[in-house]
């Protein structure tokens, strides 16, 4: 029996405001909800959403994959080339970032990434050839997430690249990601000149070799009480890396120092990391890919795992839902934009690095940042009002991320599809903005959303699956 | 005194926060000493130094290392706390920094913040409302769906899924219940009892726990099912679980069964489940046949007055009799004027107004009619005795409900007392939570208007009504029947006792009287939401 009668009423109240207020007057307890019609309205969605909501089987296999995803404990373990570490990682085949898409709907930033990448592996002989070969089909192109991986903007991983290798030994997965090629003319905003090539080479001549060197030296670097310890000097790991990079390089310097590499070489690669704050980027990127994908594969959770933009869609996976991708086209980022340029100029939201947010960094750990809020158009409390909203979409907090500001809470980790669709809440990202056009580069940054109906496609497919 | 340590993998903590757990644990009874740290090598040296670490331990720079000095048993306590302590979350508030606290977006976030809540009141639009109250079941709550236009699948899917859970559903299209004292939806401030109501209709429970209120005795709780709940499709289970509730409640001591006449089969479980209740249970099927209702325990009413009353003697103890009191008036018509015209804004009032009136002057026109042939071809135009509601959907489209716009009744009512043929206009005026804040006031000007309107041809009109409410409502019962008597308004303790009054001042007719309708199961009469 409920017990209804015999216990104090205590009320959640949904609709109707004054319903709570005569509820609150005659003495019963009574909570109101601020509500909206979920999944936007879409009453089918919203039915399924409903039939996810408090599923015990649902319950279960959220809590394993949220277990696994906590007990995670990625490090980095080396650099290696993609075309020998990378799985799945055939001749001929470019990975990019976002759900997988054909070469003639990518955006100019991916395309012209990819036509660099065509000439820097020598399959063609210049950028016209490239395009050439690019849209002639005779090379394969996939998604950075099929195969372990994640990149920044274009997320242009080709086999001769250089990749970080994160290694997780609790699930025994591992996680790649390619290695940060500074500000200014790069490939993974679509730069392919002659100078984004041969610094490309220089990666693979003198910085990786130096890495391997310096890692062999430190041995297996444990990145989440790093990005821990970052996320207290001010970091949140996808805008701001300066810190994380700063604690990397006190690692690798010193072991750089005592390896085999040559002393031009360290110097010379000691010189590119300190000289670039976004070192980390990348293998804050690859730490969060290796905990996520640890949480991956649960059936019957709605734990979300991926979210990626190819610069046309935005595309998210879910650990109970398998292989598939649920897209929608991407947002244009409403941020702040350098002198020159403006929303119009720029690409649709580009890039893996949304992995951040998935994995409780970024944008949801925008409290501990507050040095970058005015970068991306707001004041501290804002910044502390995304943290905590996020937290309502959020399975729980990690422990292992604590925040100074918010009397150290953990980051909200754990992005739950039935929360977002019920509350209409989409996640923050903070993210840089790239131009429209192949090569130009970085043309702003600003904080956006995951869709929402990312999060409804995803409701409804899981539905489908448990049967419901 | 033994040394205990644990290493905790890959946790980092700023040495602040280490501390502080330092002093905590050393706190402890029973310890002398502890000390949390990061396993640096430098933190090693000072634990050996403090004595407190001998030898090697298996922990690196990115480990916790937590070390504690004390009695035996006291250790393994402090190490517990020390590693749960770091796996949740800071003690007290999560601090806002300057950002207000929102209210929960969704009713699993609401439940999150009130653990203890056991009900959940749902108002949306009734297109999600079904939504809503699958996830409150889910939760493990009970439900109120007081949002109409819920499809008759989801219903039964909802009420499966709450007889599985050992839930109450109480809807969809429930507008009243008071659980505990606590009013839900459109209910009023009712004294607390010995009287629990079951009930498919809305007005009709308002009306019961008025009653009693004005008796001087209470309500326990008032449970609604929606007035689809005794269908065959549904097959009454709220009205059964809501009998089961009470007859387990040791508040109540006498149990009101108020709907309209269930399918057969659907009655028959009902009343055998009634009169299983272990206590007395009065029901009133409104127009069934009385002698139909027969069971131990069992007491057939015919009227919501005498429902009310009943209920009232049996929690005294005394026996229960039917209600003749009509109050006394004297009105001197034309001899056009022959006819009543009810203008109701409670649904069930209007119906039980068309029953008992038909069983008096004959055939009474009804927008709610019983019977076809007593259907209004034209519900805006009366012709003869005519009762309309005025809550059916015909007048609610794009305009709310008439218990809180007061509008489409004020100007039917000046226009039914220009009519030379009507005698008698009747009324109901509804109080409580949800109707309008001042209904007397609101209808006082056209209350005057139409003894206007009827003087200006030279008659007279009766304008009869009765307030559903009590003292303690918010709009108070004796300023709203100050204002209506004010107004010129005959007023009654009841919709029954106004009813009587009417048949007593309208002129007779020629024709001979009929005799009370039979119950006719088959008959779909939908119950109005109200102010949806």
């Amino acid at each position: 029996m409920s017990g209804l009668l015999a216990n104090k009423l205590e009320v959640i109240n949904i609709g109707l405001p004054s319903f709570a207020e005569a509820i609150a007057g005659a003495g019963g307890g009574v909570t109101h909800v601020d509500w909206t019609p979920p999944a936007a309205g879409d009453r089918p969605a919203g039915e399924a959403l409903a039939k996810l909501v408090g599923n015990p089987a649902v319950e279960a296999a959220n809590k394993k994959a949220y277990d696994a995803y906590l007990s995670a404990q990625p490090r980095l373990v080396g650099v290696g080339i993609a075309r020998d570490v990378v799985p799945g990682l055939e001749e001929r085949m470019v990975l990019h970032a976002g759900a997988p898409i054909d070469w003639a709907r990518m955006c100019g930033p991916m395309q012209g990434g990819i036509c660099g990448a065509l000439v820097y592996e020598g399959w063609a002989s210049d950028l016209d050839a490239a395009r050439q070969l690019a849209s002639s089909g005779a090379i394969r192109f996939d998604s950075c997430h099929h195969h372990a991986a994640v990149g920044p903007m274009a997320g242009i991983i080709s086999p001769s690249m250089p990749v970080w290798i994160i290694d997780n030994p609790v699930h025994g997965n591992r996680s790649y990601s390619n290695l940060n090629e500074g500000l200014g003319k790069v490939l993974r905003y679509g730069a392919n000149s002659p100078e984004v090539l041969a610094r490309l080479r220089w990666f693979e001549t003198t910085l990786a070799p130096t890495l391997k060197a310096a890692l062999e030296v430190t041995g297996p670097i444990d990145l989440k009480p790093m990005m821990a310890q970052a996320l207290h000097m001010g970091d949140e790991m996808h805008n701001r890396n300066v810190a994380a990079t700063a604690l990397l390089f006190r690692k690798l310097a010193t072991a750089m120092t005592r390896s085999s590499a040559k002393a031009e070489d360290v110097a010379a690669s000691l010189e590119f990391l300190a000289a670039n704050d976004f070192s980390f980027l990348n293998i804050s990127m690859a730490a969060c890919k290796a905990m996520m994908d640890a949480a991956h594969g649960v059936e019957g959770s709605s734990l979300v795992t991926v979210m990626a933009r190819n610069g046309v869609e935005f595309g998210i996976r879910v650990s109970g839902t398998g292989d598939a991708w649920f897209t929608t086209p991407a947002p244009r980022v409403n941020g702040l934009y350098f002198p020159g340029y403006s929303i119009a100029d720029a690409a649709p939201d580009l890039g893996d690095s949304a992995i951040t947010e998935t994995c409780g960094i970024g944008g949801f750990a925008m409290a501990s940042a507050l040095a970058i809020v005015k970068f991306i158009g707001g004041t501290p409390d804002q910044a502390l009002g995304y943290t905590q909203a996020m937290s309502t979409i959020t399975m729980g907090r990690n422990p292992g991320f604590t925040l100074p500001p918010l009397n150290f809470a953990g980051t909200p980790a754990g992005i739950d599809i039935r929360k977002v669709v019920d509350t209409g809440l989409e996640p923050v990202i903070n993210t840089g903005i790239a131009h429209k056009d192949a090569g130009v580069g970085q043309i702003g940054a600003g904080i956006t959303s995951a869709p929402l109906s990312c999060f409804t496609k995803a409701v409804d497919e899981l539905a489908r699956r448990l049967g419901l | 005194m033994a040394v205990s340590t644990r290493v905790v993998r890959n946790l980092y903590r700023d040495s602040v926060s280490l501390m502080q757990l330092s002093a905590a644990l050393a706190k402890r009874p029973g310890i002398d000493e502890a000390s949390a740290v990061m396993a640096t090598p430098t933190n090693l040296d000072l634990l050996r130094e403090a004595k407190l670490l001998d030898g090697q331990v298996d922990a690196g720079v990115n480990d916790l290392l937590i070390v504690v000095r004390g009695d035996g048993p006291a250790i393994k306590a402090a190490l517990d706390e020390a590693e749960a302590s770091l796996s949740r979350g800071p003690e007290g508030a999560i601090g806002q920094g300057g950002v207000a606290k929102k209210a929960p977006r969704s009713l699993a976030m609401a439940v999150a913040e009130q653990p203890s809540a056991n009900l959940a009141l749902i108002s949306t639009p009734g297109d999600y409302a079904a939504a809503e109250a699958r996830k409150a079941l889910n939760l493990g709550l009970n439900v109120m769906i007081f949002s109409d236009n819920v499809g008759l699948a989801s219903e039964i899917a909802l009420k499966r899924l709450a007889e599985e859970r050992g839930l109450l559903v109480m809807g969809p299209d429930c507008g009243t219940a008071i659980i505990s004292g606590v009013p839900l939806g459109f209910a009023n401030a009712v004294r607390r009892g010995a009287i629990g109501v079951v009930g498919a209709s809305g007005t009709g429970m308002q009306q019961v726990t008025c009653l009693v209120d004005r008796l001087g005795a209470g309500i326990s709780h008032a449970i609604g099912t929606g007035g689809r709940d005794i269908n065959h499709h549904i097959g009454g289970t709220s009205t059964l679980r809501g009998l089961e509730l009470l007859a387990a409640d040791k508040e109540t001591k006498v149990i009101v069964l108020v709907s309209k006449p269930p399918a057969p089969a659907v009655a028959e479980k009902i009343l055998a489940a009634a009169s299983k209740a272990g206590k007395p249970v009065v029901v009133n099927f409104l127009g069934a046949d009385p002698k139909t209702i027969k069971g131990r325990n069992l007491h057939p009413a015919t009227t919501i007055e005498d429902a009310s009353h009943a209920a009232v003697a049996l929690a005294k103890g005394r026996k229960p009799r039917p209600v003749t009191r009509t109050p006394s008036a004297r009105v001197g018509f034309k001899p056009s004027q022959r006819y009543v015209r009810g203008l109701y804004s409670g649904g069930t009032f209007g119906y039980e107004a068309s029953l008992l009136l038909g069983a008096k002057l004959g055939a009474v026109r009804s927008n709610v009619a019983i019977k076809d042939e007593d259907k209004l071809d034209d519900p805006w135009t009366s012709r003869g005795h005519t009762i309309v509601d005025l809550g059916d959907d015909v007048f609610t489209r794009g305009r709310p409900h008439p218990m809180i716009d007061h509008r489409l009744r004020n100007e039917r009512l000046v226009k039914e007392a220009g009519d030379p043929t009507t005698a008698v206009i009747l009324v109901d005026i509804v109080l409580g939570h949800g109707a309008h804040a001042d209904p007397a006031g609101e209808m006082a000007p056209a209350l005057r208007a139409a003894h206007a309107a009827a003087k200006k041809g030279g008659r007279r009109v009766a304008i009869v009504g009765f307030v559903c409410g009590t003292p303690a409502d918010p709009q108070g019962l004796a300023r709203q029947e100050k204002q209506l008597r004010e107004a010129g308004v005959i007023l009654c303790a009841s919709n029954a006792e106004a009813v009587r009054l009417v048949a007593r001042l309208v002129p007779a007719e020629k024709k001979p009287v009929k005799k009370p309708a039979k119950r006719s199961p088959t008959k779909k009469t939908k119950k109005k939401g109200r102010g949806r």
